[in-house]
């Protein structure tokens, strides 16, 4: 919370890149899923930071707002990084389970989890 | 009511063409005729109608609809009644209908009857079209209407190869003499209009040329010369007569109708129609007389060698043609008709009664293979001798005045000239022998009937003789209305046609009385010619009948040329149809196939070969497809990096 706003951007921006290079290099499935974790963990990782750093934003704009206005934008914007967190983390499960599955059946099928022996869909 | 006259054949020709399977052969042949035979009713009504008309007042206008208005010019389906469309009708109807008749026994039995009448049907109403139209529009449709009857009837029997060329000779050659009628037709309108009288319309044409035309200009030669070229190609003049020969293809009733009585007069009509005009220019005038005497000659020379019966009267008409042509170059142009309506009379009649032997010889053309038929087709015979004596100009008969016209008139008119007279009066001396070598090598000698031909000869059944015997009569007597007042008449035939050519010189309509002697000398003249003619035919072929073989072994060359027409078709082949068959060759081939097709399937090929290229980024590797989507993201957010600064 002491920390800079921006380092905790930077940290997430290069957990994202990281997760990025994992996806586009990487031939075993399994890694590429791991990899495309990272990322949503970077990008959740940038919600929460800016969603505890948001009554210092804020406090710049609210000098330029209406009285009424800016008790009701303070509270309801500290919660909704908070919140937009938790429904990313749902989507990651389910999303991790049904990929898993799909490379099961793959596994069966070839014995393999290299995604470069998935090609059959090309001219 | 005259306007009613072209829809009788109009209605014979949809009736017959359309519901031909169901009206079968009976009800086909009394159709076609019935609507001619009403047509011929109201030309003669209309002609009683006419001569009831003070002599300056003789034209009736009448019409169906507007056809064409644009601004200020108009040309309507429309009809003009004067003299010259009265003598014209009445031929045509009235030849036309005995044609018809006779058509109906000569055509029995063959597979496409109806068809056959709905055609002549067609015929005789563009030909009605074109001699009663009071513009030049409607005469090109009419024109264009009898030209096309003339291919469909001429490649009657289509199975047949040489009959269905012949029907596309006749109407390429006449499309050639079309063109230049068009063009013709058309800088008349640009003339006209140019000086402030937009119109087709031929009496308007005929009163302003004078004014307008500059009399023996280049502008109104060239305009009649195209005119002349129509004419040349629809009436079969040197160089466009090499289509009526081979036009024989067709049924014989079709020659005596359409190749003999009316449609190739259609080239005299249009020039005694423009007569105003053509008056103008006395160039075109020497052109048209040249051209006629020097066809006339031509044609009867190859004429004269012929065996087979229907191509000696196939030359014939070309000849006589020539004739007509002549009377109009020298200014006779009343001349030119009344030979046009003696020649429809003894012309359809010897056709017809070739018709009548071919019919009688299971189809024989060659005169080689006939003879002796004298006493087995008397009444064949007797037409047939009459017409031959008509042709050949034999005093009295209907020819002998019509000729005699002409030649006086070549002799002495302002445009004529004694040499168009001598080469008029040789074609006369070679008519009359090529006509008589006909009759002698047909019906007189002995018998060259093939042997299973001779078992079948019979004379023809009566609705084909009557109206032989009825066309015999006219063309004794049809002469007679054209009596010249140096033999006693009143010269009735100039003097009703005077109205429609002023300014025309006719010896015949003069109020002038000049002496005679000249008139007599040269009638004197042409019976001496006739009689040379028919001697000369009688010494060939009947006293001495080898004569001819001799005469021909000895001259083998000449004889060869004449046989084979000058070699005039094998010139137009070379000279003409070759080029333009191996340019649409090269069109063909090369431009079409190469450079079309090479487009269309040039392009085809591209977008398939640029396909080929773009699908080979469907790779199937889902890491080639993320590296895409992680392109994309970076080129989206630099653009909206950059977009923001």
């Amino acid at each position: 919370m002491t920390a800079p706003l921006e380092y905790y951007i930077i940290l997430s921006i290069m957990l994202f890149c990281i997760g990025i290079w994992g996806v586009l290099k990487s031939r075993n499935a399994i890694v590429i899923f791991m990899a495309i974790e990272l990322m949503l963990n970077a990008v959740n990782l940038s919600l929460v930071a800016f969603a505890s750093h948001i009554k210092r934003i804020l406090s710049d704009l609210i000098q330029r707002m209406p009285a009424e206005r800016i008790a009701e934008l303070i509270e309801s914007s500290t919660a909704s990084g908070q919140v937009y967190v938790i429904l990313v983390m749902t989507v990651a499960a389910a999303e991790a389970a049904v990929g898993l599955a799909i490379i099961i059946s793959i596994h069966r099928m070839k014995d393999s989890v290299n995604v470069d022996d998935v090609n059959i869909m090309k001219w | 009511m005259i306007q009613l006259a072209p829809v009788f054949p109009l209605i014979g020709f949809l009736l017959n063409g359309l519901f031909n399977k169901k009206l079968g052969d009976r009800p086909a042949g009394l159709i076609g005729s019935a609507s001619i035979f009403v047509s011929f009713g109201l030309s003669i009504w209309a002609f009683f109608l006419l001569i009831g008309l003070p002599e300056h007042a003789r034209s009736i206008q009448c019409g169906w609809f507007d056809w064409i208005i644009s601004g200020s010019f108009s040309a309507g389906f429309s009809f003009l009644y004067d003299p010259l469309s009265a003598v014209m009708m009445l031929v045509v109807t009235g030849v036309g209908f005995l044609i018809h008749v006779y058509s109906v026994g000569y055509m029995r039995g063959d597979g496409g009857y109806s068809r056959y009448f709905s055609y002549l049907n067609l015929f005789t109403f563009a030909m009605l079209m074109l001699v009663m139209s009071d513009n030049l529009i409607l005469l090109y449709l009419g024109w264009e209407g009898v030209g096309l009857c003339s291919y469909l009837l001429i490649g009657f029997w289509f199975h047949k190869k040489s009959a269905a060329d012949a029907g596309k000779k006749a109407f390429i050659v006449n499309r050639v003499g079309d063109f230049g009628f068009a063009i013709g037709v058309f800088l008349i309108f640009w003339t006209f209009a140019a000086a402030g009288h937009p119109t087709v319309n031929l009496s308007e044409i005929a009163h302003l040329a004078p004014e307008i035309l500059v009399a023996g200009g280049g502008l109104v030669t060239l305009i009649t010369l195209l005119l002349f070229l129509g004419a040349t190609g629809k009436s079969a003049q040197i160089p466009l007569h090499v289509w009526l020969p081979d036009a024989m293809e067709g049924p014989t009733p079709v020659s005596a109708l359409i190749h003999a009585a009316t449609m190739v007069t259609a080239g005299v009509y249009m020039v005694a129609r423009l007569s105003a005009v053509f008056i103008l220019s006395p160039v075109t005038m020497a052109v048209i007389a040249i051209t006629g005497v020097t066809t006339a000659l031509f044609a009867a020379t190859i004429g004269l060698v012929q065996n087979d019966i229907k191509r000696v009267l196939a030359y014939s008409t070309v000849s006589q043609l020539g004739y007509m042509f002549l009377a109009c170059g020298v200014g006779a142009f009343a001349s030119g008709i009344f030979h046009l309506m003696t020649h429809a009379f003894f012309k359809a009649l010897l056709f017809l009664g070739a018709g009548s032997v071919m019919h009688a010889l299971s189809g024989e053309l060659d005169m080689r293979c006939m003879g002796d038929l004298k006493k087995r087709l008397p009444r064949t015979f007797a037409a047939m001798f009459i017409a031959a004596l008509a042709i050949s100009g034999a005093p009295l008969f209907s020819g002998f005045f019509s000729k005699d016209e002409i030649l006086y008139n070549a002799f002495i008119s302002d445009y004529g000239h004694p040499v168009l007279w001598g080469m008029g009066l040789l074609a006369a001396v070679l008519t009359a022998f090529y006509m008589f070598r006909l009759i002698f090598m047909t019906f007189f000698g002995s018998s060259r009937v093939k042997p299973d031909v001779e078992k079948h000869i019979h004379e023809s059944p009566n609705i084909m003789t009557v109206p032989l015997i009825i066309l015999a009569v006219l063309a004794v007597v049809g002469g007679y209305v054209g009596l010249p007042r140096a033999l006693g008449g009143g010269a009735w035939f100039e003097k009703f046609l005077e109205p429609v050519f002023p300014g025309a010189h006719g010896a015949a309509a003069g109020t002038v009385s000049h002496s005679y002697t000249v008139e007599y000398l040269l009638m004197l003249a042409s019976v001496a010619a006739a009689a040379l003619g028919i001697m000369l035919a009688y010494m060939f072929y009947i006293r001495d009948p080898n004569r001819p073989k001799a005469l021909a072994e000895k001259y083998g060359g000449i004889y060869k040329t004449l046989l084979n027409k000058y070699y005039i078709d094998e010139f137009y082949n070379v000279a003409i149809v070759r080029p333009i068959v191996a340019a649409s060759l090269f069109l063909w081939n090369i431009v079409d196939v190469k450079i079309v097709d090479g487009i269309a399937n040039g392009s085809a090929g591209a977008i398939g070969w640029f396909s080929g290229r773009f699908r080979m980024v469907q790779t199937g590797l889902v890491r080639n497809y993320a590296l895409l989507f992680v392109l994309g993201v970076i080129a989206l957010l630099g653009f909206m990096l950059f977009k923001q600064t």
